[in-house]
């Protein structure tokens, strides 16, 4: 019994512990992003890697999301008649949630996870120490150049997938189903607004931010972490839990900033 | 104040813990200008936590450390990040950057702290390179060197702005016996041609009383014996006798706790 | 891959981030440049019911403006519709604003009838001639309640 509270306090403790420290973390980075120099090459090198490879996947997810979106609406909208809001229930449901949420999950899964274990296995074999003995600042020449390009690329990839998907949507019910190109668009210019595209805007940020800060965070606290072991098996734990927390985080900062925005 | 006399590296009093165990206590350690000074000790002696503090990875419980005439304990990033680039530290396992190439890691530190042109960058991380028998190897990546190569490359980015105190950390271990005393002769050659001031940590014998000055032999947190090569040799002390002749410790140990460590927590069969 | 090449990447995948940001915001967001080629007017209405931000005004079956704002008039219980029209058209102080139904359960509008004064409304001016909602759902239930409360009644 005594065991039991003690190793509930013990948990208690390393949570509290280990949020503290990420906190630190974003705080240190942060304080980088807003302090000179800047660099641009390797920040150009980041988007390459979080945004510009990612696009093929983003346009593929996009289609096909807004090809399903549009089927699942067709068959309810058809009952009652109301064909005519394909277009706006379409382009709401993918610029409010579905481009937001899916694009930041394709990115954890592409590139947060890529980001923990390589960061992981910098500190594994000590080449963030290496850094340090050498006077250059790790956040300065790991985490920000990371940070700076997830808060650039994600929103880049959501607009993309946005587009992309509202065009999958069009394949499904204009050409498949025969709904008039006419309301299709003219629906989604009369409902949506630009606030929907800036709660949309919003989102990207948040998860890009959330995104590369948990992935860097996971990766560069490894040594800290008395959970995650030793070595190679400690990178690999690292990421399996980046990918988790990210996921959970994405979904309810989500719910979150739905809840404020509309 | 004669400068052959001046102390390098000077720590006082040191004592740290990981949670509650003891791991280094009360270090006391001079290194003086451009001697090679190396801390030999057997795994868990604390040799590694006391170079983590050198480098001021990690702040000490109690007690000071100086290097270059500076405090580290404690000390801002800024005043931390003015010292190190007066220091180079050699990694285990060289700790180059996978996404350079190898010749990029090495000018990593100049390209960030100077503003010298490309072309002298080149030929400075050429002139390393060959220091450290790597010559032509600068368009390769790290994955194509072997552990050897990595090791001195690792060496030839620690050496890139001359330091005037270098860290070595166990230069012999994972590599052929060959290899090994090539850079055993480098070390020496940078304290007689540079004169650089040298803390080696290691843990092989034979390296060590062939490049050191002094030794420090470092057990269980404490400091065993600081000395020159033959006095390390003829001391008298039983621990460093063990570790000088490779001998276990348990020999020593008492067999009635060392039957007690083993049932430990467990009923004694017979009773 | 090069750096010249990761950059020229990365430029385009910005520039093409911007374009389809820039589509969403504008071509199906409806936002637009603050530009001073528009004016906005009042109408007050006793209900605006259903009426929203940003719902179309038409004026001969031609939408030329949109509903920029609805606010309450504290004192007097009234909803003031704030409606954004192009400073080429012109209209006259006696013009008539009503809120009208696209179809019978559609969106609410709002249809502009020109009338014959010789002053015309400026930045600003309010509409006096104002017809409001005729609340479909209200007729409905009123229909519903009337006829099944002389039911019971016969009972």
């Amino acid at each position: 019994m005594f065991a039991a509270v003690a190793r509930l306090g013990n948990n208690v403790f390393y949570y509290v512990e280990q949020t503290g420290m990420m906190m630190l973390f974003l705080l240190q980075a942060f304080g980088r992003i807003l302090t000179p120099p800047y660099r641009l090459a390797p920040i150009v090198r980041q988007i390459h890697f979080i945004g510009a490879r990612s696009t093929l996947v983003i346009a593929v997810a996009g289609t096909f999301t807004g090809m399903v979106v549009a089927l699942q609406f067709y068959d309810t909208l058809v009952r009652f008649g109301s064909v005519a809001l394909l277009g706006s229930a379409v382009a709401l449901g993918i610029i409010r949630e579905l481009g937001p949420v899916l694009t930041a999950l394709v990115v954890i899964g592409r590139a947060g996870s890529a980001i923990c274990a390589e960061i992981g296995i910098m500190r594994t074999d000590q080449q963030i120490e290496a850094l340090d003995c050498m006077a250059i600042d790790p956040f300065r020449f790991v985490i920000e150049p990371k940070l700076v390009a997830g808060l650039v690329a994600v929103p880049i990839l959501t607009c993309f997938f946005d587009v992309v998907g509202i065009f999958g949507g069009y394949l499904v019910g204009v050409v498949l189903f025969g709904v008039s190109e006419a309301s299709y668009f003219q629906g989604m210019i009369d409902t949506v607004g630009w606030h929907d595209v800036l709660m949309g805007l919003t989102k990207s940020v948040i998860f890009g931010l959330l995104i590369v800060w948990i992935a860097a965070a996971r990766g560069f606290l490894l040594h800290r972490d008395r959970a995650a072991g030793f070595g190679a098996e400690a990178v690999g734990r690292s990421t399996t839990n980046a990918v988790v927390l990210s996921i959970i985080c994405v979904l309810v900062a989500d719910y979150l900033v739905s809840a404020l925005m509309l | 104040m004669d400068a052959a006399q001046e102390f390098v590296i000077e720590v006082s009093g040191l004592v740290t813990h990981y949670g509650d165990r003891k791991i280094l206590d009360g270090i006391d350690l001079q290194v003086r200008r451009g001697e090679i000074m190396v801390i030999m000790g057997g795994s868990g002696s604390g040799k590694s936590t006391l170079l983590r503090h050198l480098l001021g990875h990690q702040c000490p419980t109690s007690g000071a450390i100086r290097l270059l005439g500076t405090d580290i304990a404690g000390a801002s990033r800024k005043t931390l990040y003015a010292i190190r680039r007066r220091l180079g530290v050699a990694f285990q396992g060289g700790a180059l950057f996978s996404s350079l190439s190898v010749g990029d890691n090495i000018a990593l530190p100049l390209r960030e702290h100077t503003r010298l042109d490309e072309d002298t960058i080149r030929i400075m991380t050429r002139l390393k390179l060959e220091m450290v028998n790597l010559a032509g190897t600068e368009d390769l990546m790290p994955a194509q060197l072997s552990g050897g190569m990595l090791k001195r490359a690792g060496l030839a980015r620690a050496l890139i702005n001359d330091p005037e105190l270098l860290f070595f950390d166990e230069p012999s271990a994972g590599l052929d016996p060959v290899v090994s005393a090539e850079l055993d002769e480098l070390i020496l050659r940078l304290r007689d041609v540079m004169h650089m001031t040298i803390l080696v940590v290691t843990h092989e014998l034979d390296s060590a009383f062939k490049i050191a000055d002094r030794i420090t032999v470092l057990d269980q947190g404490r400091i065993l014996i600081t000395g020159t090569v033959d006095e390390v040799r003829h001391s008298d002390n039983p621990r460093v006798q063990d570790l000088l002749h490779r001998r276990p410790a348990a020999n020593h140990a008492d067999p009635d706790a060392y039957f007690r460590r083993l049932v430990a927590g467990h009923l004694v069969p017979g009773r | 891959m090069n750096r010249r090449s990761i950059e020229f990447v990365v430029g385009l995948f910005v520039i093409a981030g911007l374009v389809a940001f820039l589509y969403l915001a504008m071509r199906i967001g409806g936002l637009e440049w603050p530009d001073h080629n528009h004016y906005h007017l009042t109408a007050r209405f006793s209900s605006a019911s259903g009426l929203k931000q940003g719902a179309f005004v038409e004026l001969a079956g031609v939408r030329v403006g949109k509903v920029s704002a609805i606010d309450l008039d504290p004192d007097s219980y009234e909803a003031v519709v704030t409606i954004e029209l192009p400073k080429r058209i012109r209209l006259q102080e006696d013009t008539i604003a009503s809120i009208r139904t696209a179809g019978i359960i559609g969106d609410r509008y709002i249809k502009l009838t020109p009338g014959g004064a010789d002053d015309y409304l400026a930045d600003g001016d309010e509409i006096t001639d104002t017809e409001s909602a005729i609340n479909i759902e209200e007729l409905v239930s009123k229909y519903i309640f009337e006829s099944g409360g002389k039911q019971t009644a016969k009972r």
